[in-house]
């Protein structure tokens, strides 16, 4: 559905390329698409036109017209805007330098603040302070439950009052009982509300008078469209807003609302949630956003987490061989399992530009590289080493011992045979084979 | 880089959104290029999309020259009642019971109001007599089913529900089970919320839909993605994708009380073709009604 703007850019790029420099009607199209492509991520339709009008001036400037690779010279333009727009700044969460830290997270229905609250604290938890999560949301039917039944697993007190209905009430005494009991972080999940409900807005004002939170976090769904800013600034203008948790980022939501808040608020982007395990709460990096916004991948996040799955010195040995065109069926396999320790095959490839389609495929299955596995692991080490030795009533063996076909098997051994050559004729090119970076 | 400087103040003062936008639009008198420009800005702020937005556009200015329409206020009245119709689908009715028990399954991702709208639709039936199960298919999410549980209490519902962790299409199995033993007439099935991009969880749903097909011929008789009227152009991946995976029948928008307006189902109808069957807008039960395209109209313009 959409289709990046790297690829629409280079397009229009290559159509112009015979006519030498880029006229300001060019620059105009160029535009068109980036606005596009803003819109398409939900980003804030007054902040694109102003963005738009910005570029513009820096566009039909020099740099552009005569760069000899004007596209990139474009999105390098748009991408920094972008990125100064987030603010380049990391925005830690502040503690008090004693006492007890009171964080309070707000936010509508459905943002993910239960589930946030609890990440939260397993984070903390882990760098060695003591949390203590406080259940204000005393709307929701069953929401105190679900906060006790979160911090049981995390192991994580959860202060809760079940059947008083006085948030700011609860959310005093919680931070009272913190106090006693030698908590270093108090976290406060309050009940989900339209920022238009004038009742629960004053509600949440109370619970932030008696708490005096050192951090009040809007927990932001990725997926907002364009009512984000309007929500965002009136939560602030009630509660005095701190910095924002933007949810749901693991799905396939762009995340411009989280720009159009940055942008309107100057509240910064704390951490991003990226699934539904208490671990999935990352820190946020406004270059990474940005290429989501742009739909240009998220080349660094993939780097980065193959650097922490892949060993370097088993890379370096992968690379020889290889090099060398002695990559056996076994480094396959191994190298199969360490993608598969990076997560969902289907996530990866989103990661990559160009690559976001595929993953929408059917035929790039989980499942698929099981049955691969098996197969490989259905073999005898000396056939791993060279799958050449493999004759018929081998591949027969193998299928019985995989319970796969022997047409599986020979699909198989010609990939890999397609994928050695091609090894081999990369690495005559320029070395080891290298992840194209933006 | 001085130059994005002042950014902000300039958006302070155009954030007023959906409703500026409209006002703006119906003081003009005439139908001119700031006329246009104007519709198509209110059309994304209330994000109907870029590509929606241009299709209606162009089709209005084709309509406008042909009819020869010149005055502002002629040319929203033909929008007006272009989109009421666009979005009257032949299935826009929540699908006759005639089964019993007539199954519903409701999706959606997560935190878009799947529980409280099977509350409200427990509660409703209940008042007309119905006897009514809810399926607690939320087996992941802590207290996902104490949740369901409380609702079947307030609205006087029976429920089936496993341990936390349980295949949800047991939780199905054992539900429809009971609805046939029974013999009640409304089964909701509530399921986990889920990313529609996630390929395992959405062959969860698949399978639950197997087993509720195998178990009852004909069921489920309405499966409804519930949509969170605050959501953007993800929204479209949604509907495409849930679609896809478990045959929905109806959209439900939910939290419409808002400032919201859900402008992304106009997309989802053009784009998907999925009809919207009920709109929620509030935390009460009886805040959750058939969804009428003409209201819906006046509401958001």
């Amino acid at each position: 559905m959409f289709e990046s703007l790297s690829d629409r850019l280079a397009a229009i790029f290559t159509r112009l390329r015979s006519r030498g420099k880029l006229s300001e009607a060019d620059v105009s199209e160029v535009l068109r698409e980036v606005r596009i492509a803003l819109l398409e991520a939900d980003v804030n339709l007054a902040l694109v036109k102003d963005f738009i009008a910005r570029i513009r001036e820096r566009a039909v400037g020099a740099e552009v017209l005569e760069s000899m690779t004007p596209a990139q010279a474009v999105i390098a333009i748009v991408r920094d805007g972008l990125i100064e727009l987030l603010g380049s700044q990391e925005a830690p969460v502040r503690f008090a330098p004693s006492g007890v830290s009171a964080v309070m997270l707000a936010g509508l229905q459905g943002s993910g603040k239960t589930t946030q609250a609890a990440k939260l604290a397993a984070l903390w938890q882990g760098q060695g302070r003591r949390p203590l999560l406080v259940a204000c949301d005393v709307h929701r039917p069953a929401a105190v439950e679900q906060l006790i039944a979160l911090g049981a697993q995390i192991e994580v007190p959860v202060y809760s009052e079940p059947g008083n209905g006085d948030a700011p009430a609860i959310a005093r005494r919680a931070l009272e009982q913190a106090r006693r009991t030698g908590n270093s972080v108090a976290i406060f999940d309050t009940a989900g509300r339209l920022q238009i409900d004038e009742p629960m807005m004053a509600e949440l004002e109370r619970v932030k008078t008696a708490v005096e939170p050192i951090e009040t976090l809007l927990v932001v769904d990725a997926m907002t469209g364009q009512e984000a800013v309007k929500v965002a600034t009136t939560f602030d203008q009630r509660i005095g807003v701190t910095g924002m948790i933007l949810t749901k980022l693991d799905g396939d939501a762009r995340g411009g609302a989280a720009l159009s808040i940055r942008a309107v608020t100057g509240k910064p982007v704390k951490f991003i949630g990226v699934g539904e395990k208490i671990g999935a709460l990352e820190p946020f990096y406004p270059d990474r956003l940005v290429s989501r916004v742009l739909g240009m991948g998220d080349v660094l996040t993939l780097i980065e987490k193959s650097q922490r799955v892949f060993d370097e010195r088993q890379a370096k040995k992968l690379a020889t061989k290889i090099r060398d065109a002695r990559f056996t069926l076994s480094d396959f396999l191994e190298q199969m399992r360490q993608i598969k320790r990076m997560g969902s095959v289907q996530d990866l490839l989103k990661m990559i530009p160009g690559m976001g389609k595929l993953a929408e495929r059917p035929e790039v299955d989980e499942r698929e590289l099981a049955r691969v596995e098996a197969i490989i692991l259905s073999m005898t080490p000396q056939e791993r080493d060279d799958p050449r030795i493999l004759n018929a009533s081998r591949r027969r063996r193998i299928a019985a011992g995989s319970g796969r076909t022997v047409q599986d098997i020979n699909r198989l051994v010609k990939q890999f045979e397609a994928s050695q050559k091609m090894m081999r004729s990369l690495s005559k090119q320029r070395g080891a084979p290298r992840i194209p970076l933006h | 880089m001085q130059w994005l400087t002042g950014l902000r103040d300039a958006l302070a003062k155009t954030r007023n959104g959906l409703a500026g936008h409209w006002n703006a639009l119906l003081g003009r008198q005439l139908v001119d290029d700031d006329f246009w420009d104007e519709l198509e800005e209110t059309l994304i702020s209330a994000d109907f999309g870029v590509s929606t937005t241009h299709k209606i556009v162009e089709q209005l200015k084709l309509a406008a020259q042909q009819r020869n329409l010149r005055a502002a206020d002629d040319v929203v009245r033909v929008f007006r009642s272009d989109v009421a119709d666009y979005l009257a689908h032949p299935n826009i009715a929540p699908v006759e019971p005639k089964a019993k028990p007539h199954v519903v399954l409701v999706v959606g991702v997560n935190g878009s109001g799947k529980t409280t709208t099977i509350g409200k639709l427990a509660a409703q039936a209940r008042r007309d007599g119905r006897s009514v199960l809810l399926v607690a298919g939320d087996t992941f999410r802590a207290a996902a089913g104490e949740q369901l549980a409380e609702w079947a209490k307030r609205s006087g519902a029976e429920f089936v529900r496993h341990n936390p962790g349980a295949d949800p299409a047991a939780v199905v199995f054992d539900g429809l089970a009971a609805a046939k033993a029974r013999g009640t007439d409304l089964v909701l099935i509530d399921t986990a919320g889920r990313l529609q991009t996630k390929h395992n969880l959405m062959e969860e749903l698949k399978k639950i839909r197997r087993v509720i097909a195998r178990e009852l011929e004909g069921a489920p008789h309405e499966t409804l993605l519930v949509l969170d009227a605050t959501t953007g152009q993800n929204a479209l991946s949604q509907a495409k994708l849930f679609h896809e995976a478990a045959d929905v029948t109806g959209i439900v928008l939910t939290k419409l009380d808002g400032t919201a307006k859900g402008g992304i189902i106009v997309a989802i109808m053009d784009q998907a073709d999925l009809p919207v069957k009920y709109v929620g807008f509030g935390e009460r039960v009886d805040q959750l009604k058939p969804f009428d395209p003409a209201s819906y109209v006046d509401a958001l313009f």
